[in-house]
């Protein structure tokens, strides 16, 4: 294909345009391109995360007026003193516990942002150990309650002491990050499993 | 040059300029967020509060032999010019450079493994490759962040994973990201709708240098956008796949080029590595522009004997920093444009006794 415009070299460019519904082709080679401006090679506008957080935030704030959820104006993080505005300005919070100081304002803006707000991947090795225990801990709750109710007591009795023996393990880890535990939990896991009938 | 200079000026091995797709993927980075408990994010911290992060940082990167050997640069004990060379060499990021105090880079031996301390958030764990590996940089770097964390207690929330100080970093803190040499896209009038199209599935589009820079001489940088609520291995797969495509229609295009019009880039190749070769006065940004159509000719073998490497090398070599380090002295712009033109050639005839 010979360039349209020239009609010399080769057309190594093709554009389609689609303007007012209509739609054009032009096959145009590399300087032609060029000299109509056809040619754009993709600049990156100066684009930083912070504006565009800012952006989705007065967004927020804008549309809470209208729901009636509390704006952030005047909020402050407890534990570091961080202005909800601050924030807003700068997209940085000031630490750990402005995650949960702000949860009403912020765990929306996370779900736009990610699409989630609960984390699925990785968790330190510690902490992580921790997390384990304590949502196991809250089934087992969960389930002896059941059992009280249903009056089912000898099942209730082994729930409790699974429960007790699971917290003390949990307390160990917390206070060293290496003990063993990880066979108990396994154990907790399937010991539990077969109470499923209830 | 008496003064003993504490950065070391071993080549990263990510400028080795090869590994898996060499001739697209320049280099796959992994960078992991995260933030000591009960400390304030670097923003907010009083200086008692980030020294304090700086000397558990360093502790810690003592204490856990499974790093490895690590240099720790105290960026105040930097020259400037040796911070904006860690910049270049995609060691450390702009904003980190940009007031010394309290912060600190911490360096494998080759410089695969980057701790960024006090940036924005407490620390940045980074990795970076030469080529298509981001597998291999994300258990690079989770190999770092777990010896880390022996010692030190994170900001986690079970429900919001690890807590970083920006909202777009929260869950994994995990930002993937592939370096992309895209000039027949470019060539062809593609590359716009190709990076648009890409955009759309989750994954950002920026210049070489990070957020707010430009892609100049067809180098883009390739990362996800979301970083939770997906697993980490999810995160790069995902972008894995996406940058996988991006190489194939780069490899298309270039295939439709060389059989369509080979002349033309015969010609557009050569006409550039006449210039680059013979330029007296050059700026970095015609530079990189000249030295994408020159890789781009070697990749195809228009050009032979030109190692893959010397363009990786060349394209961090030609920025303000190295050329100043090159000749041992500050510069004004005017006199940094000759001496690159200078360096260029220096560089380029070292590889081949022409002319």
């Amino acid at each position: 294909m010979i360039c349209q415009v020239c009609r010399e070299k080769p057309a190594t460019v093709h554009v389609t345009k689609v303007v007012n519904n209509v739609r054009t082709e032009l096959h145009l080679c590399q300087q032609c391109a060029r000299e109509r401006g056809e040619l754009h090679v993709l600049s990156t506008p100066s684009f930083a995360i912070s504006n565009l957080l800012a952006g989705l935030l007065q967004g927020d704030l804008g549309h809470e007026v209208h729901v009636g959820i509390p704006d952030g104006a005047g909020r402050k993080c407890r534990t570091c003193g961080r202005d909800y505005s601050e924030f807003v300005n700068s997209g940085f919070l000031g630490c750990a516990d402005c995650y949960s100081e702000f949860a009403p304002l912020l765990n929306p803006l996370l779900g736009r942002i990610h699409g989630h707000v609960r984390h699925t991947g990785k968790a330190p090795r510690r902490a992580g150990k921790a997390v384990r225990f304590r949502r196991e801990i809250d089934d087992l709750r969960r389930r002896l309650q059941q059992y009280v109710e249903a009056e089912e007591y000898e099942k209730a009795a082994i729930v409790r002491d699974e429960i007790r023996r699971l917290e003390k393990a949990a307390a160990e880890v917390e206070i060293d990050g290496t003990g063993g535990d990880a066979e108990a939990k396994e154990k907790g896991g399937s010991g539990d499993g077969g109470e499923e009938t209830v | 040059m008496a003064a003993k200079r504490p950065y070391e000026k071993n080549r990263a091995v990510w400028m080795a300029g090869d590994g898996p797709d060499a001739d697209i993927v320049v280099s796959s980075r992994v960078r992991l967020a995260r933030n000591l408990r009960g400390v304030p994010f670097p923003q907010q911290a009083n200086d008692e509060q980030m020294k304090s992060v700086l000397e558990q940082v360093m502790g810690a990167v003592r204490a856990t032999p499974s790093i490895g050997p690590t240099e720790i640069l105290a960026l105040q004990e930097l020259l400037p010019i040796e911070r904006q060379l860690a910049v270049e060499e995609h060691l450390t990021s702009p904003q980190h450079i940009q007031d010394p105090k309290n912060k600190a880079i911490v360096l494998n031996r080759d410089k695969s493994v980057s701790i960024m301390v006090n940036e924005e958030d407490h620390m940045r764990i980074q990795t970076i490759l030469p080529g298509f590996q981001l597998e291999e940089a994300l258990r690079l770097a989770s190999v770092t962040d777990d010896a880390v964390e022996e010692t030190i207690d994170y900001a986690f929330d079970e429900n919001l994973g690890y807590l970083c100080a920006c909202p777009t970093n929260v869950g994994t803190g995990l930002r993937a990201s592939v370096m992309v040499h895209l000039p027949a896209l470019a060539l062809v009038g593609m590359v716009g709708q190709v990076l648009g199209a890409v955009s759309k599935v989750g994954v950002a589009v920026r210049g070489a240098y990070g957020e707010g820079t430009e892609a100049i001489g067809n180098m883009f940088q390739i990362s996800n956008q979301v970083t939770m609520g997906r697993a980490e291995e999810e995160i790069v797969a995902h972008l894995k796949a996406v940058c996988g495509q991006l190489a194939d229609s780069e490899r298309n295009a270039r295939k439709a080029i060389m059989s369509d019009a080979r002349n033309q880039l015969e010609d557009r190749v050569w006409r550039s590595y006449g210039l680059l070769t013979n330029a007296r006065i050059i700026s970095s940004d015609e530079a990189l522009k000249l030295i994408s159509d020159v890789k781009l000719g070697a990749d195809l073998g228009i050009i032979p004997d030109l190692p893959q490497s010397c363009f990786t090398v060349l394209s961090v070599d030609i920025m303000p920093a190295h050329v100043q380090d090159f000749v041992g002295k500050e510069l004004t712009a005017w006199e940094r444009d000759m001496c690159r033109a200078t360096l260029i050639r220096e560089r380029l005839g070292m590889n081949k006794e022409e002319h």
